[in-house]
């Protein structure tokens, strides 16, 4: 079943190579998603058991970042069929490649708990998404492909150092040298403090990087603002949390040490800072795609808040990987539409979308309102857990600025979402050949209906995975 | 033998002190290759010999002495450009940073706790401090080229003290962190070309369309 999860992807990506035409490739892409969807259900519901070694374990954290990639995978793997037609003068092989190596390494992410092959598995993700960022080929999308490549390597590199010091304090130990997660989390009473110290900064600050933690986020306005919508919709429903599970493996092994304490402060200082400087660039952004990247930074910086704060803020957090990651996947295609409708990302040429464009405006407008937390979306639910969790605490500072931040983001966000939707059309503006149809409307309406119902009934299996899921994560004093 | 490697490890960090200070990127490539040769080198010195050994280290004379410095140096040639001009810090002041971080990287490496048979080694704050000059190289040049050349002397950083895990580690990690390696420059090298072809030349700081207004 293991081996099932990350060669179907691979095998996919092996034919849509070989295929020579430009209109069949999508369908083909989407097929493969459907099989990764319908093989990642099977293991949700019938785990399959540890292989042997432990290298390959799909727990409850895993199966919650697995459902939510596959799923958004899916839709837009459907919208690419729609969208790669409105784009016919490149070719799209790179692109559907691309997307299926980066599938089987996120597969690969969240099924392993073998923390080196974890590392490699999110490098190839970093990798395999640069050529789609520069999809545009133009002078900045080149710039934000550098960028991009750069920092997120440079993070990756040194959450590698942070492994390795991992690596040594169990050779200092003299325990087993072993990176598997479990060997580890039970030798971490005998690690050497001064080691594992070390090793939880350099993770931190490594996948902090490929999260886009502020003020480690500099790469994310450029990539998420110049690549095209699904690829947005990937990078920031689908990698942030992969780089958020392995931040989740980190926490996991600060549990077992006396670290966890250093390591909660850190998440909850890193995550409002994240949250404060969204709030600050999103006011009077004029680039509708950036101003999401600034929304993606807000939403990476809820996630750390709520896994450094604990106790109930966790399953908040959980939750949260669910509904942020399906919440983009709406706001980037509808937004990948806006901008082909109106050839601009501009909000000085984007006005009255909703007449231009019904349903894709009308879709980013509910985005936008489920992405600030209002019910009854899914979003609501994981904030307000969130939120509470904090009083119950007794955190009231970092309650109360969580609360701020989101309250201005909601206006800083509304001061460029509702003139974009709103309103006449400008006269002038330029008139495309782009249509609202099926296959570009569905996948964001579709991901918007779960991103609604979540927000209203969790199912039962899924509450199950995302206590499970808590429960690995609670502190134990 | 422990002597020869510490001495090897010296030169790595002289070498790091000559790709801080010089602006001739022919010169840099070379020097980043050398320092790359060096430590392909390095585990042939500390661990007892084996195939498998051999196998690695012609992985990484292969890789860092000839794959690597042939791309970039293809890359220099294509767009034509001979020098590192106006860093964003000078050279004097990255140098000085450079000394201050090899010094507090001896003063790191001290405080840690280390096996018996690595007691006397340097490979801690060799490491550390090459994996800090990476660092500097990368944020205070313009040129793509060089902030390649930064990442690499990172990687290096973090060669060496992987070199301290060598024997008890799977070598899945290492080849992993080798294929990262290879891949991470190739993909950086097509980029370059991209950036070239672009701009018609190799400078970062022109990329600023995309800037904060």
């Amino acid at each position: 079943m293991f081996a099932a999860l990350i060669i179907l992807p691979l095998v996919g990506a092996a034919v849509t190579w070989l295929i020579p035409f430009d209109r069949l490739r999508p369908k083909v892409l989407s097929l493969f998603a459907l099989a990764h969807l319908g093989i990642t259900i099977q293991m949700l519901s019938f785990t399959p058991p540890e292989s042997p070694g432990g290298w390959f374990h799909l727990d409850a954290l895993g199966k919650i970042v697995l459902l939510s990639t596959s799923v958004l995978f899916l839709f837009c793997a459907v919208y690419s069929i729609g969208y790669l037609y409105y784009r016919r003068e490149r070719s799209n092989r790179v692109m559907c490649v691309g997307l299926l190596v980066c599938l089987a390494a996120a597969s690969m992410v969240t099924i392993t708990h073998h923390l080196g092959l974890m590392w490699v598995a999110l490098e190839t993700t970093t990798i395999s998404m640069t050529p789609l960022i520069y999809f545009n080929r133009n002078a900045r999308s080149i710039e934000a492909t550098w960028k991009y490549l750069l920092i997120c390597s440079v993070g990756v590199a040194l959450a590698l150092i942070g492994l390795y010091f991992l690596a040594y304090a169990t050779i200092v130990a003299q325990v087993e040298p072993s990176l598997l997660l479990d060997d580890l989390i039970r030798d971490a009473g005998k690690l050497s403090s001064g080691w594992v110290h070390a090793a939880f900064v350099f993770l931190l600050v490594g996948f902090g990087t490929k999260m886009g933690l502020a003020p480690l986020h500099t790469w994310k306005p450029d990539a998420y603002g110049e690549s095209p919508g699904l690829v947005g919709a990937m990078l920031a429903g689908g990698l942030v949390n992969l780089a958020f599970l392995s931040l989740l493996r980190v926490y996991q092994l600060c549990l077992a040490t006396k670290e966890i304490a250093f390591f909660q402060n850190a998440l909850v200082t890193m995550g409002l800072i994240s949250m404060l400087f969204a709030a600050i660039f999103m006011a009077r952004q004029a680039d509708f795609k950036r101003m999401l990247a600034y929304s993606s930074v807000e939403h990476v910086g809820i996630m750390a808040v709520a896994l450094g704060l604990g106790g109930k803020a966790v399953f908040g957090a959980l939750f949260h990987v669910l509904a942020n990651g399906l919440t983009k996947g709406v706001l980037f295609l509808s937004s990948g539409n806006i901008h082909r409708s109106y050839n601009s990302k501009n909000t000085d040429h984007v006005r009255g979308a909703l007449r231009r464009l019904p349903w894709s405006g009308g879709l980013f407008l509910a985005g936008f309102f489920a992405i600030t937390g209002s019910p009854p979306f899914a979003p609501f639910i994981s904030e307000f857990t969130i939120v509470s969790s904090a009083f119950i605490q007794g955190r009231v500072v970092v309650g109360a600025l969580f609360l701020i931040s989101l309250g201005i983001i909601f206006i800083g966000m509304a001061l460029t979402v509702l003139p974009m939707v709103m309103g006449e059309a400008p006269t002038d503006s330029e008139t495309t050949s782009y249509k609202d149809t099926f296959w570009t409307v569905a996948p964001p309406f579709c991901l918007l209906l779960l991103v609604f119902l979540l927000g209203i009934w969790i199912p039962a299996p899924l509450m199950t995975i995302l206590r499970d899921g808590a429960a690995l994560l609670e502190v134990h004093p | 033998m422990i002597t020869l490697a510490d001495q090897l490890l010296v030169l790595v960090l002289l070498i790091n002190f000559v790709a801080l200070g010089t602006s001739r990127l022919i010169f840099s490539i070379r020097a980043v290759a050398i320092q790359g040769v060096i430590l392909g080198i390095l585990p042939g010195l500390i661990h007892p010999f084996s195939w498998h050994l051999v196998g690695i280290i012609s992985m990484i004379l292969v890789t860092k002495g000839l794959v690597i410095p042939m791309l970039l140096n293809r890359a220099v040639r294509t767009a034509e450009i001979k020098r590192e001009v106006e860093p964003y810090l000078g050279y004097v002041p990255t140098l000085l940073l450079g000394a201050v971080f090899t010094a507090l990287s001896f003063g790191f490496a001290g405080k840690l706790p280390m096996l018996p048979e690595h007691q006397n080694y340097m490979f801690v704050p060799a490491s550390m401090a090459t994996l800090m000059t990476g660092f500097l190289i990368l944020t205070t040049r313009r040129k793509a080229i060089s902030q390649v050349l930064g990442y690499l002397v990172l990687e290096n950083g973090i060669f060496i003290f992987g070199l301290l895990l060598a024997e008890a580690m799977p070598i899945m990690v290492e080849a992993g962190a080798l294929l990262d390696l290879l891949v991470g420059t190739f993909v950086m090298g097509i980029v370059i070309n991209h950036i070239s072809r672009e701009f018609s030349s190799l400078d970062t700081s022109r990329l600023t369309s995309l800037k904060e207004e």
